[in-house]
């Protein structure tokens, strides 16, 4: 047992072993991609930037009951809302600020109009916080920006709710 | 006149080893992590130019640009000068490495010698470095460095002991002309294993990169350094094992002769033998890089001087007797 061992070492057996196992690995298909090229698959229950929904009239969804701001635990979203001409109660104000949220998901979860969502976009970046406090403005334009997408998480995601 | 046209001349020569030393010193940096990346069945760097050969570019452009960051506390001489010593003493030592047999910068007698005398010398840039920093981390990386690398440099000289014995002259150009009816890579193959072994260390490559063992040390003796200085470091550190890469060719693998002598290989010009040579075994040193673990100091200590120093002298008296039992002694 011993002799072997020592054979082992001064021939360098299991270090040429790893030399060779290495050579081959490196031939083999590669485990990560190419990420700014190609990306990995989203599921579409995938909590990324938040949105506000629009219905197909144009008309906001959101109802201003604000329940996200209720249940949000890191207490990201700020709402305020008044009476709209037509009697119906709209939000005049809806602020996220993207730097709090821990993006957990709850607030799309109390949505009773599935109006505020999380996305599939994961690349949003700044270069200065300020542009993390994203208002209704920018909320709303993501909702239209990402419409198709986020519809079809939404249908694709049904049965499991 | 005369003189300005033998300087101009000289530069000239100089220029001609220099240039293609930094560029080539670039490229081994992309290959290196390209093959480190490929044994982890990753992709490495491949955006910047034709596979990413021009990541090293970019990487050095953004040091140029990055601010150099002085200690308070530093030896602000000595900070400075770390650097610029171990790029320099990288660079020169490949004054007397011989690319063909008369394209050779400095043809001079004990090449040998003065290739281990500056490489001996390269240990000072990072004892500088460390000290100078003022810090834990890099003092102690620097003081690691220091008894690693004089401790390999042992065993390197006895191993040069070996091939001197069989050439009978220290000028790099003899010992690969020596080689002309065989390498000596298949006479004193053990030797071989141990110089190369001993270089990962004397270049403080993995398995041997304790000086800057980033779990334990940060970045070792580079910690403090920024910017430029720290690619200064960079590129020294590569140089030399670019030229221990060299070195091991020039010793054990014929230098710039082909391997066999047929008309095909004959076509090959000589550099390019040399260089394909140093590729083969930077190869074998990024593929370690790979899949070693990292020494444990009091290892490290063991290897050196309990293996390799009796085993690299037990092969010198085992030579040099079968040279004089054989009475194949080169005499000059």
């Amino acid at each position: 047992m011993n002799i072997i061992r020592i054979f082992k070492t001064i021939f360098l057996i299991d270090f040429l072993t790893g030399l060779l196992i290495a050579i081959k690995e490196s031939f083999k298909p590669k485990k990560t991609i190419n990420y700014p090229f190609e990306k990995g698959k989203i599921s579409p229950r995938y909590r990324g930037e938040h949105a506000l929904r629009r219905y197909p009239n144009g008309e906001e969804r959101c109802i201003a009951c604000k329940l996200c701001e209720a249940v949000c635990p890191a207490q990201a979203i700020t709402i305020e809302s008044t009476a709209r001409e037509d009697g119906s109660r709209k939000t005049t104000r809806y602020d996220i600020d993207m730097l709090k949220c821990i993006y957990c998901g709850l607030c799309e979860e109390s949505c009773p109009v599935d109006a505020i969502v999380q996305g599939p976009n994961f690349e949003f970046a700044t270069h200065t916080r300020e542009e993390l406090y994203y208002n209704k403005e920018k909320l709303l334009e993501n909702g239209d920006r990402w419409e198709n997408v986020l519809a079809a998480n939404i249908k694709a995601d049904n049965p499991y709710r | 006149m005369e003189k300005v046209i033998l300087l101009f001349s000289e530069v000239y020569k100089i220029l001609y080893v220099l240039i293609p030393l930094l560029v080539s010193v670039a490229m081994i940096v992309w290959l290196d992590r390209r093959i480190w990346a490929f044994v982890q069945k990753r992709r490495g760097p491949n955006v910047v130019g034709p596979f990413g050969l021009f990541q090293t570019l970019a990487d050095a452009l953004k040091y140029i640009f990055k601010e150099i960051i002085i200690p308070a506390s530093s030896n602000k001489i000595i900070f400075i000068l770390a650097p610029i010593v171990t790029m320099t003493l990288a660079l020169i030592a490949w004054a007397v490495i011989p690319f063909s047999e008369d394209y050779v910068l400095a043809d001079i007698n004990v090449g040998i010698l003065y290739i281990f005398a500056v490489s001996s010398l390269g240990v000072y840039g990072i004892i500088m470095g460390g000290w100078a920093s003022n810090s834990k981390y890099p003092f102690l990386g620097s003081i690691r460095s220091a008894a690693q690398m004089v401790s390999y440099e042992v065993s390197i000289g006895v191993i040069i002991i070996n091939v001197l014995l069989c050439v009978g002259s220290l000028n790099l150009s003899d010992i690969v002309l020596a080689q002309e009816k065989i390498w000596f890579v298949i006479p004193l193959f053990p030797m071989f294993v141990i110089f190369f072994i001993s270089s990962l260390a004397e270049t403080n490559r993995p398995p041997f990169d304790l000086p800057e063992a980033e779990a334990e040390l940060v970045a070792g003796y580079q910690t403090e350094y920024s910017g430029m200085m720290y690619a200064m470091f960079w590129l020294g550190e590569y140089a030399n094992i670019l030229l221990m890469c060299a070195l091991g060719s020039i010793l054990f693998l014929g230098g710039w002769l082909a391997p066999m002598d047929i008309p095909l290989f004959d076509m090959v010009p000589p550099p390019a033998w040399l260089i394909l040579k140093i590729l083969f075994l930077f190869i074998l040193f990024a593929l370690i890089k790979a899949i070693v673990p990292r020494y444990r100091y009091d290892q490290l200590m063991r290897l050196g001087w309990k293996v390799f120093l009796p085993f690299s002298l037990i092969w010198v008296v085992l030579t040099s007797g079968y040279l004089l039992y054989f009475d194949l002694l080169p005499v000059y």
